[in-house]
């Protein structure tokens, strides 16, 4: 059976799941995904021409709450996991180098 | 001699037999001596524990009333948030994340005067069967521990059964509660979808996410799914309807309940022991009066194949937010801000979680999407109608929770979709939103348990408890304890 997923595609989605597998995990990859795809296609012998889809088991929708002022973190709470902070701001790399450089 | 229950322990802190510190002391002391071989826990904070039992002994002296769970030890699974302590999910990427508030099943379980003493570990973000996929090693099964608990609540169903605890929350994405409760031989419940606040539980998958009780028996169960049930406004999805008093409604007797058979429960690759074990529940619950009616589930094969488009494609976009920059795992040295986000989530999140995340991606993703994501949800719309036509006819419907009994560290780890199919007869149960819970009913002839499913409507979960406590009533299979079960305190 041909393979359901190539390791270029791979490559494809773990950038798009911004991943980065190793060259050994590629390959892996591809051949784990491409047999869980291969089961998961028994899905395309189900008739659903005029089933409507199911996001959310239960009929709920247009949740509402009063508008009411209430308390949230703190700067510092909010801050308080971040791997690198900068007084009241999360640090990041510079992201605008990339488009001129 | 058999493990004391929640109620037991609880009772007797009420009555001043026994101070809810010894029972913390035993806790912890069980913890010393079954952990380093059973790893249950990820982490616990024992000043804390002993501080929180000693203020309810203080209470009680002074005859103050307390709350339902008084001074019991309890613990909950690592992905439900703790201002204490960590909250890893069994995750490098949140090695050091403390949460900055509670989750609502640990206000409603502290408010009812219970003592978290620790948190329960875990397959990877509640992503496995086995918990395996733990970051911090895997959690071994009391009943023989060169086998798995199952998972992904593993080390809450392996330190209930154990006696390290009387009782554990777990949560159910697609089995991790039931799984692990049958694995272990204790007792797990997956309520309705809507019925537990998620607020506070680190999101799997939102639409199939729910938290549930492993305890020793289904009165235990009653009693903490009637303390952590209800409306919170803020989980927009836990539903507003009344919360009955589950635990008092147990021993109504049962007129002529209706058990449904599913062929579908009984099919290829069932382990015959299993089958045989489940066939002798199915008798018990027909020399009860019941009537046991077949009924059909013709899309259930198509359930694991649904699942895990369904729950991988949500849980792409769940986890986006592990981004190297809020909070969680960030790489040393990143080359620019892509790299930030692909280094970082690489080097924090185990090999099933990226797995799943590229599933998930995949079936989300351009070219893909109808074919895969949105096919998955039609046929979702198939499951929970057969579900609906079945319950028509029957109250519960009765099966296996897996098809084999545990099965060996490191049998299934190479290999995720033989890993997945072991999920057969519990993932329908989350595409569907309604309630299963599964109880001890035998054992295989190597000493391993075997758990008995019981699934209602939405929102039944009053009956299917009742269902299932007859079913203890007539059976003693949840009172086994294995050898290396701590003895219990008092």
């Amino acid at each position: 059976m041909a393979a359901k997923i190539d390791e270029a595609q791979v490559r494809h989605i773990a950038l798009l799941s911004r991943l980065k597998p190793t060259d050994e995990e590629v390959r892996l990859f591809a051949e784990q995904l491409s047999s869980i795809l291969a089961y998961v296609d028994q899905l395309s012998e189900v008739d659903t021409a005029d089933v409507p889809p199911t996001a959310h088991p239960l009929p709920v929708c247009n949740v509402f709450r009063a508008d009411e002022p209430a308390g949230s973190l703190s700067p510092d709470e909010a801050l308080a996991n971040a791997p690198q902070r900068d007084g009241h701001f999360f640090a990041v790399p510079k992201v605008l180098e990339q488009d001129s450089a | 001699m058999g493990l004391p229950s929640l109620i037991e322990v609880r009772d007797s802190i009420r009555a001043g037999r026994v101070a809810a510190r010894e029972w913390v002391r035993g806790a912890l002391e069980a913890i010393e001596r079954l952990d380093p071989q059973l790893h249950c826990l990820v982490s616990h904070d024992a000043e804390r524990a002993r501080a929180l039992a000693a203020r309810v002994d203080e209470r009680i002296a002074r005859g103050e009333s307390v709350g339902p769970l008084a001074g019991v030890p309890l613990l909950i699974k690592d992905n439900i948030c703790t201002r204490f302590g960590r909250t890893t999910c069994g995750s490098r990427m949140l090695e050091n994340f403390a949460a900055p508030y509670d989750a609502h099943v640990v206000e409603r379980l502290e408010s009812a005067g219970a003592v978290i003493v620790g948190k329960a570990n875990l397959d990877e973000f509640a992503m496995g069967s086995s918990t395996e996929n733990s970051a911090y090693g895997p959690t071994r099964n009391p009943w023989d521990p060169s086998r798995v608990p199952g998972g992904s609540s593993g080390g809450s169903a392996a330190a209930v059964a154990a006696g390290i605890v009387p009782a554990a929350l777990g949560s159910d994405t697609g089995g991790s509660v039931r799984q692990p409760a049958g694995f272990c031989g204790v007792t797990g419940l997956k309520p309705t979808y809507g019925r537990v606040s998620r607020y506070g539980l680190v999101a799997y998958g939102s639409s199939l996410d729910q938290i549930g009780p492993l305890t020793r028996d289904v009165r235990d169960a009653a009693l903490l799914l009637g303390v952590v049930a209800g409306r919170d406004p803020r989980d927009s999805t836990s539903v507003d309807r009344p919360v009955p008093d589950y635990l008092a409604e147990l021993d109504r007797p049962l007129d002529r309940v209706r058990v449904g058979l599913a062929d579908e429960y009984f099919g290829e690759g069932l382990d015959p022991e299993v089958r045989a074990a489940v066939e002798s529940a199915i008798e018990v619950y027909r020399k009860a009066g019941a009537d046991v009616v077949p009924v059909r589930l013709p899309h259930m094969k198509y359930a694991i194949a649904c699942y895990y488009l369904v729950a991988t494609a949500e849980a792409s976009s769940n986890l986006a937010r592990y981004d190297g920059v809020h909070y969680g795992h960030r790489t040393a040295a990143p080359a620019d801000y892509i790299d930030l986000y692909c280094a970082s989530r690489q080097e924090g999140f185990g090999p099933e979680v990226r797995r799943r995340i590229m599933l998930g991606t995949y079936a989300l993703s351009s070219g893909y999407y109808d074919a895969y994501y949105l096919k998955a949800l039609k046929v979702r719309t198939l499951i929970k109608r057969d579900f609906e036509r079945a319950f028509a006819e029957v109250d519960v419907i009765a099966g296996p929770t897996s098809p084999a009994p545990a099965w060996l560290i490191g049998e299934k780890v190479n290999d995720p979709l033989a890993m997945y199919l072991m999920d057969i007869y519990t993932v329908s149960v989350n595409l569907a939103g309604i309630p299963g819970i599964s109880i001890p009913c035998g054992f295989t002839s190597g000493g391993l348990p075997v758990g008995l499913q019981l699934l209602g409507p939405h929102f039944a979960e009053e009956r299917l408890l009742r269902v299932a406590h007859a079913f203890q009533a007539r059976t003693d299979w949840h009172t086994r304890v294995p050898p290396v079960a701590a003895s219990p305190a008092g």
